[in-house]
C-alpha cells in the first residue's frame, strides 16, 4: 500500500507533501515515514496518509467563466499601482 | 572511565561493529525496497555508534580508533555470537535484531548512569538513535510473532546472546577476513 507523507519544518508552518512510502500497513508506514523523513530533524511533525484516503480532483468546470467567483477575479495589482501613482505625482506637486 | 566500564564498552563497540557489518549483507536484497533503506541505515547507525565507542576507548589507550576497530585478532574481539551469525534468512535476520535491541537497551540504560560525564553523554547520545531501532524491531516482532520459523528463530538464537564472548563462531574470522582485507593489504604504517 502506498502512503502520502506530508512533513511540518517548524511548528506553525503548513505541512507539505514530502513524498510517499510503500508499506504493507499503518504501523510499517510509520516507520519508514520516520526513517524517510524524520529523523534527521528535518520535520516537527509528519502527516502519513494512505493514498485512497485522498480525494483527488483535476477537473474543473466553469462552462460560464465566473472568475468574478475567484479571488483571482479582482486583480488589485493595478488599482494599487494608479492610486501610488496619484499620491506619488501629489506629493510632488505639494513639496515643490 | 574504570577497568570494568572500558571491558563492557569494548563488548559494546565489537558488537555494534559485527552486527552493522552483518546486517548491510542485506543492502540491496531486503524483502522491501522501504526495508532496505531502513536497514541499511540501522546498519550504518551500529557502524557509527561503534566508532564513537572505539574512539572514546582507543584514545585511552594511546591508539586510534580504526586501529582498535581492526587490527587485532578475531580471537581477541569480545563481540557475542549472535552478530557474528551470517543469518540469510529474514526472518532469522529479525529475531536475531529484535534479541539483540532488548539486550542492547539494558546495558545502554546502565551506561546513561555512568558517573563519567562523557560515556554517560554519549550513551544517551546512541540510545536515542536505538529508540528507532527498537521501534523497527518491534514493527516486526508484531508482525511474524505468530509464525512458527519466527518463534523458532527467536528461540534458537536466544542463547547466544549469555553465552561466552571469548568463544567465537567460524563465522567472525571469515568476516573479520574480509573486513580487515584491504587495511591488511598495506604495509603497516599506511596512511589512510
Amino acid at each position: 500500500m502506498i502512503y502520502e507523507v506530508f512533513r511540518q519544518e517548524r511548528k506553525g508552518q503548513p505541512f507539505q507533501h514530502a513524498g510517499s512510502v510503500e508499506a504493507p500497513d499503518h504501523a510499517f508506514a510509520d516507520v519508514y515515514a520516520r526513517e524517510q523523513y524524520g529523523r534527521r530533524g528535518e520535520s516537527q511533525a509528519l502527516w502519513v496518509v494512505p493514498r485512497e484516503a485522498i480525494i483527488e480532483i483535476d477537473e474543473f468546470v466553469d462552462e460560464l467563466n465566473r472568475n468574478y467567483h475567484r479571488v483571482d477575479g479582482y486583480s488589485l495589482k493595478d488599482k494599487l499601482r494608479r492610486a501610488r501613482e496619484r499620491v506619488g505625482s501629489a506629493l510632488v506637486a505639494r513639496d515643490s | 572511565m574504570n577497568e570494568s566500564e572500558a571491558h563492557s564498552l569494548l563488548a559494546i563497540a565489537d558488537d555494534e561493529l559485527i552486527l552493522g557489518w552483518r546486517d548491510s549483507e542485506w543492502t540491496g536484497i531486503a524483502p522491501l525496497l522501504e526495508e532496505d533503506v531502513a536497514f541499511s541505515s540501522i546498519a550504518q547507525n551500529e557502524i557509527g555508534h561503534a566508532r564513537a565507542l572505539y574512539e572514546l576507548l582507543a584514545r585511552e589507550r594511546g591508539i586510534t580508533a580504526d586501529e582498535l576497530a581492526f587490527d587485532r585478532s578475531p580471537e581477541e574481539y569480545r563481540c557475542s555470537r549472535l552478530v557474528e551469525l551470517r543469518l540469510l534468512d529474514w526472518e532469522k535476520t529479525v529475531a536475531r535484531q529484535y534479541l539483540y535491541e532488548q539486550a542492547d537497551a539494558k546495558r545502554l540504560e546502565q551506561l546513561m548512569q555512568s558517573d563519567d560525564p562523557e560515556l554517560a553523554g554519549l550513551a544517551a547520545k546512541i540510545d536515542r538513535e536505538e529508540a528507532y531501532h527498537r521501534m523497527h524491531a518491534q514493527m516486526w516482532f508484531e508482525r511474524l510473532k505468530d509464525e512458527p520459523r519466527f518463534t523458532a528463530a527467536l528461540e534458537e538464537l536466544r542463547p547466544l546472546l549469555d553465552a561466552d564472548r571469548d568463544e567465537h563462531s567460524p563465522e567472525l574470522s571469515e568476516l573479520w577476513d574480509e573486513m580487515t582485507m584491504v587495511r591488511r593489504s598495506q604495509p603497516a604504517g599506511t596512511a589512510w
